[in-house]
This record gives C-alpha cells, sequence and structure tokens, in this order.
C-alpha cells in the first residue's frame, strides 16, 4: 500500500542472486539497517469459538481460575525480569518513560488487574451459569472494560490492557500459545500485527528487527525501533501470513522484506551490516554535503546522561523527564541543576520548554481530561491557565546558563500563532536567554515562518506534529501511515516554506523530528534549505554520511522531484 | 459499622501508581473493606473496581468496614489516601 516516493530503492548488493523460492514484500522502513535471521510471529488475539456446550460447570469455573492465575503468574515473571535487565536503550527511546523499572510497574498493574477478585468472581459465575471457560472470561472481560472505557482519559486506556488480558486468558482457556512477546531462545525477527507500549517493555537484545503488518512512521514500533537502533519495517502487508522460522532479510531503508534466503545469504546479510555500522560509526566530524555546506548534526535528548560524543550539540533538550510523576513543579533548585548538567557537557543546546499538557498528562498541572487533547491544552498552550510553571522555568534555564557560562538557546513547542511566539521571546529574553526560538508543529506556525522569524531567533519544525496536524491524521493511527510519511509534498513545501524565510532572515531553521534521523530523508530536508537535523544519537553516523555523498544541488533536485 | 471519609490526596488521584498501594495494601488486611464514591461502591481490595471508581485528587471517598479489626483495617487504609501517594514514588525514584 504505501507510496514511497523514495529515491528509489537499493540495489541488492551484489552476490545475493535471486534465490529460487524468494519472494519480497514491500513496507514502509522507518528505522534505518538490515538484518536477517528466523522470523517469529507474535502470537496474535485468539479467535473466539461458537461457544461449546458445558457438561461440567466446576470444570469450566476451575479452568477460569488457572486463567487468570497463568496471565497473573507471567505478568509478573516478566515484570521481575524486566526489573532485574534494566535496558538504558529502552529508556531512552522513550525519553525515559518506558525504563525497567517503569516496564515493571506496568507489567505488575496489568498483573493485579489479572488477578482482580471481581473479575474472577464475575466469570466464574458465568461458568457456574453454563458459559464454557473461553466465553464465561472474555464476558467478564467484556463487562470491566467497557465500564473502564466510559470513564474516558485515562481509565480509557487502561481498557485497551484488558483487551490484552483477556486475549492472553483466552488463549490459556483455549489451550492456544498466550499472546506476546515469543522467548524462544535464539535471535529472532519480530514480527507482529502491531506493537504496543506493552509489548516492547519487554523487548531483549534477542530481537534482530521488528517487522509489522500495521503502523505509520511515527507509530511507537518506529520510535522505538530508531531509539534502539534496530531496522525496523511497518506497514507490511502480508508479513503475518509468513510462517515461524521463516529466514527472512528485512531492509529498515528501503522497507523490503526478503524471504526464502539461505542460511548462507543470511549470514552475509548480518556480516554486512556489521561491518556497515562498524565503518559508519568509523566517520566524524560536522555534518556537510559532498560539497562542503553545512548541515549541523545535533542530538534529541532527555537528560545529560543521553549525550554522545560525534555531535554538534544538542538540537532537542526535552525536559519532561524532570516534570514525570510530580504533584508539583520540580524546583527552581532542580531544574538549574538538571540544565547545567547538560550545558557543562555540550557546545550548544536547545531547550524545548515543557512539553506537555492534556495529551501527555502530568499528575501536577492538574488539568482535566478534554475529548480531544491532540487539539486542546497543550505544549505552550499550558502557559495560558499555569503561567508560573514558564516563567520558573525560563529563570531556571538563565541561571544554568550563568552558572555554567554559556548560551542558552530555548524553544517554546507548539507555537501557533505569531503573538504567542512574540509573547514567549518576551519573557525569555527579559531573562538574559541569548537565542529564543519556536518549534514549529503546527501549519498556521509553518505558514507565518517569515513573521515568527521577526520575533524569534530561529526555527526547529517537529515533523511527527507537523505531519499530524497537516493531514488531520493522529500520529498514532496505524491505518493512517500513508499520511504521516515525512515524504509526503505538502509536508516538505511547509518544511520549505520555513526553510525559504529563515534563509531570507539569515536565521537557523533545523528539524528535530523522526524524519532528520533518517538517512533517506535528511539530504531532502538539506535540499529544501534546512540548517540542522536533529535526531537520537544512534542515527548520527548514517546521516552524516547521507549528506557526504551528495552535493548541495543534488540535494535540491532531490528536495525538488520530491515536492513535485 | 465502621466508616472513614478521606479526600484522596495524590495528584493522579486514585489511579496509576496510589491506585496500585492502595489495592496492594487493601489485599493484606483480614477485614474486608468497600470504598464508596457517590453511589457506587467496590471491593477495595480490586484493582478495577478501585479504578473505576474514577475517583481524582480531593474526590471524597469513604470507607466502610465491619467486624473485628474493622477500626485499625481503615486508620490504615485513610492514612494511606490521605498521603500524596504520587509524590512520595518520585522521591523514591
Amino acid at each position: 500500500m504505501p507510496d514511497l516516493s523514495r529515491p528509489g530503492p537499493r540495489t541488492v548488493p551484489p552476490g545475493a542472486g535471486p534465490a529460487g523460492s524468494a519472494r519480497r514484500l514491500a513496507g514502509l522502513g522507518v528505522s534505518q539497517g538490515r538484518a536477517a535471521g528466523p522470523m517469529i510471529r507474535m502470537a496474535g488475539p485468539p479467535a473466539l469459538p461458537a461457544p461449546r456446550p458445558v457438561t461440567d460447570p466446576a470444570a469450566e469455573a476451575a479452568t477460569v481460575a488457572k486463567a487468570l492465575e497463568a496471565v497473573t503468574a507471567d505478568l509478573n515473571r516478566r515484570a521481575a525480569a524486566a526489573r532485574s535487565h534494566p535496558s538504558e536503550e529502552q529508556d531512552r527511546a522513550t525519553g525515559g518513560r518506558a525504563g525497567a523499572s517503569e516496564a515493571a510497574e506496568i507489567l505488575e498493574a496489568l498483573a493485579m488487574m489479572a488477578e482482580d477478585p471481581m473479575l474472577l468472581e464475575e466469570a466464574e459465575r458465568r461458568a457456574l451459569d453454563g458459559a464454557d471457560a473461553a466465553h464465561a472470561l472474555d464476558a467478564a472481560f467484556a463487562q470491566h472494560r467497557d465500564a473502564l472505557a466510559e470513564l474516558g482519559g485515562y481509565l480509557a486506556e487502561r481498557a485497551a490492557d484488558l483487551d490484552d488480558l483477556k486475549h492472553r486468558a483466552v488463549a490459556f482457556a483455549l489451550g492456544l500459545p498466550m499472546p506476546g512477546l515469543p522467548a524462544p531462545g535464539h535471535p529472532y525477527v519480530l514480527v507482529a500485527e502491531d506493537l504496543s507500549p506493552a509489548d516492547t517493555a519487554g523487548l531483549g537484545p534477542d530481537v534482530l528487527a521488528l517487522v509489522t503488518e500495521r503502523g505509520g512512521p511515527t507509530s511507537h514500533t518506529a520510535i522505538l525501533a530508531r531509539g534502539r537502533g534496530l531496522p525496523a519495517v511497518v506497514a507490511c502487508a502480508g508479513v503475518m501470513d509468513l510462517p515461524d522460522g521463516t529466514v527472512i532479510g528485512v531492509d529498515g531503508g528501503t522497507g523490503e522484506i526478503t524471504t526464502g534466503l539461505t542460511a548462507e545469504r543470511a549470514a552475509e546479510i548480518v556480516a554486512g551490516e556489521r561491518a556497515e555500522r562498524a565503518r559508519l560509526a568509523a566517520g566524524s566530524g560536522p555534518g556537510r554535503t559532498a560539497d562542503g555546506h553545512p548541515v549541523k548534526l545535533l542530538l534529541n535528548i532527555g537528560s545529560a546522561k543521553d549525550l554522545r560524543p560525534g555531535a554538534e550539540g544538542v538540537g532537542l533538550f526535552r525536559t519532561e523527564f524532570l516534570f514525570l510523576d510530580r504533584t508539583g513543579a520540580p524546583s527552581f533548585e532542580e531544574q538549574v541543576a538538571a540544565y547545567a548538567e547538560v550545558f557543562e557537557q555540550a557546545e550548544t543546546v536547545i531547550v524545548r520548554t515543557l512539553d506537555a499538557g492534556t495529551d501527555k498528562p502530568l499528575p501536577f498541572l492538574g488539568l482535566p481530561a478534554e475529548p480531544n487533547p491532540a487539539l486542546g491544552v497543550r505544549g505552550l498552550r499550558v502557559d495560558r491557565v499555569l503561567p508560573d510553571v514558564l516563567d520558573t522555568q525560563l529563570d531556571a534555564i538563565a541561571e544554568a546558563a550563568r552558572a555554567t557560562g554559556t548560551q542558552a538557546w530555548v524553544m517554546a513547542p507548539m507555537v501557533t500563532t505569531v503573538a504567542e511566539a512574540a509573547g514567549f521571546a518576551g519573557r525569555a529574553r527579559e531573562r538574559g536567554i541569548a537565542k529564543v526560538g519556536a518549534m514549529v508543529e503546527v501549519p498556521a506556525a509553518a505558514l507565518r515562518a517569515g513573521a515568527l522569524l521577526r520575533e524569534v531567533d530561529f526555527l526547529s519544525i517537529g515533523t511527527n506534529d507537523l505531519a499530524q496536524y497537516t493531514f488531520a491524521a493522529d500520529r498514532q493511527h496505524s491505518e493512517l501511515a500513508d499520511l504521516l510519511d515525512p515524504r509526503q509534498p505538502a509536508l516538505l513545501q511547509l518544511i520549505g516554506m520555513c526553510a525559504r524565510a529563515g534563509r531570507e532572515a539569515g536565521k537557523p531553521v533545523g528539524v528535530c523530528g523522526e524524519a532528520a534521523g533518517d538517512p533517506l530523508l535528511a539530504p531532502l530536508l538539506a535540499g529544501l534549505g534546512v540548517t540542522s537535523l536533529s535526531m537520537a544519537p544512534v542515527c548520527v553516523p548514517a546521516v552524516r554520511e547521507a549528506l557526504a555523498g551528495l552535493t548541495l544541488g543534488e540535494c535540491r533536485r532531490r528536495a525538488e522531484e520530491a515536492v513535485g | 459499622m465502621a466508616q472513614r471519609t478521606v479526600a484522596v490526596a495524590s495528584a493522579s488521584g486514585l489511579h496509576a501508581r496510589p491506585a496500585k498501594l492502595f489495592v496492594q495494601a487493601a489485599a493484606k488486611l483480614e477485614v474486608p473493606v468497600t470504598v464508596r464514591l457517590g453511589e457506587k461502591s467496590v471491593p477495595a481490595k480490586s484493582m478495577l473496581g478501585v479504578l473505576s471508581l474514577g475517583a481524582v485528587r480531593g474526590s471524597e471517598v469513604t470507607l466502610e468496614a465491619e467486624g473485628p479489626g474493622a477500626e485499625e483495617a481503615l486508620d490504615s487504609l485513610a492514612a494511606l489516601l490521605s498521603r500524596d501517594l504520587d509524590a512520595e514514588e518520585a522521591l523514591d525514584a
């Protein structure tokens, strides 16, 4: 399905040879790199068969209890494993939100739902009334699910968790493998319909690549894979029809899946990828096109521990981590310390002020749930109701810059109007903050880029949200992957408008969304006139090399072709 | 019947971690305790029940129990509800 107006798929390397039974599937490459190995499908939700006549209700009730026990035990076991094998990568990939302990917390909370006495009682009652175990479980879960879904917001999300638990319990009752991450004991390519945060919470080092039948470029799968440097292909129709154990090749750049590989060919791909990564990692220096046009390579980080050498600064310092799980905003002193820690270690740092709101609720904000949080009080809009939060944050950034003798760059998320940008810039400058910027995530801001740049010193384009708002397509919506593809001409055109406005004003315009870390897109963005690319640390080497391979003229031509 | 009415002090209400801690504490008690918010009353040791109350910070919930040990059980759960469990978690982290 996806129309990938990519510059053309990479050719198969020499020696590949068309294997007799080789078949190719096309998906959307969302995380660069190649891998090959046996695939294992994550078991999907079990299909509920027609109700079965029951001869022994007590036995069905006993099966119900055993199924819930088994699900609980499995979740507790995974929670313990998550605690004992903390994965730093995972932490980075999700901005710290799904780190080891967070993953364990999620799994433990799920276990408590599975062992809920009301749920057990309800399911047992239905079994004793004559339902078979699977249907008794299904109905009992459905009842609780509906009760939570009706409450909306946070609780509606827990309803989705209940569906997951229901699938596990029903699978057990039917004697089917429990859905969830496979643990075959050898490296494998994980293939799934789609992956949820709960699925990936326990993702181990034995996973070689991710391939999903659904999902889009800004889906959870894509972001997780990029953060971990794991090749990934999403929206790959037909991949779930391949049998487990099939040796497949995955190209996370072109989105191509090759089946029917010989063991030798698979080993070649693995060795080739290892060599390629080593070669890329050896590259260094600032971002340049083949003819020396500079495009800064910057990092997206959540705290000082995400910093890596090899980049030219920090293009996006997300400050949300400081505010997570808090009932009150972190103190001025605490914020100064966290910002200073980053300022001391990196040359240029662009701090993004708190990007939260009803879309990413933080307890201390105490914002009421709203029916359409993506279009509600989020990002800079939180300042309308809670101005103190931004004042304290700006004070702390200014103080951290003074204390470390550095120049602070600060930008606001979700700027929509020129007046908002002017108000933000005024408050930042009166505190002595050197460079003030606005993020461009809303089409209204992109359309007014020139006017914005009369108020601020730089722009930074958040492509994920800009795509979501330009195409009126939810970032996480797996059926709308094609609309969220960053190669969509309308999105590129908006990016081009911002870059042109920057050139005219003589001010920098960067990209800090997922698109910036894609080596196939980076030259295109450079061709549009973007002056910096900010990405997850693992993406830097490949983007550096992609830029170095083309002249600015070639980048421009690609951009023109893509915009059409 | 012993009763306590307490305002939920945790920032995220009786959801997420606070709900988990509350339900874990209730499950350890010998006495069955119910939590009531408005019309709705659920067993305190039921995660799904407690979540379905939709209690937010400041919601006044009533704890009820009967029999020996009821008073002590209610005291311990009431004390838990009147603490800001989100803040304590953050400090532990």
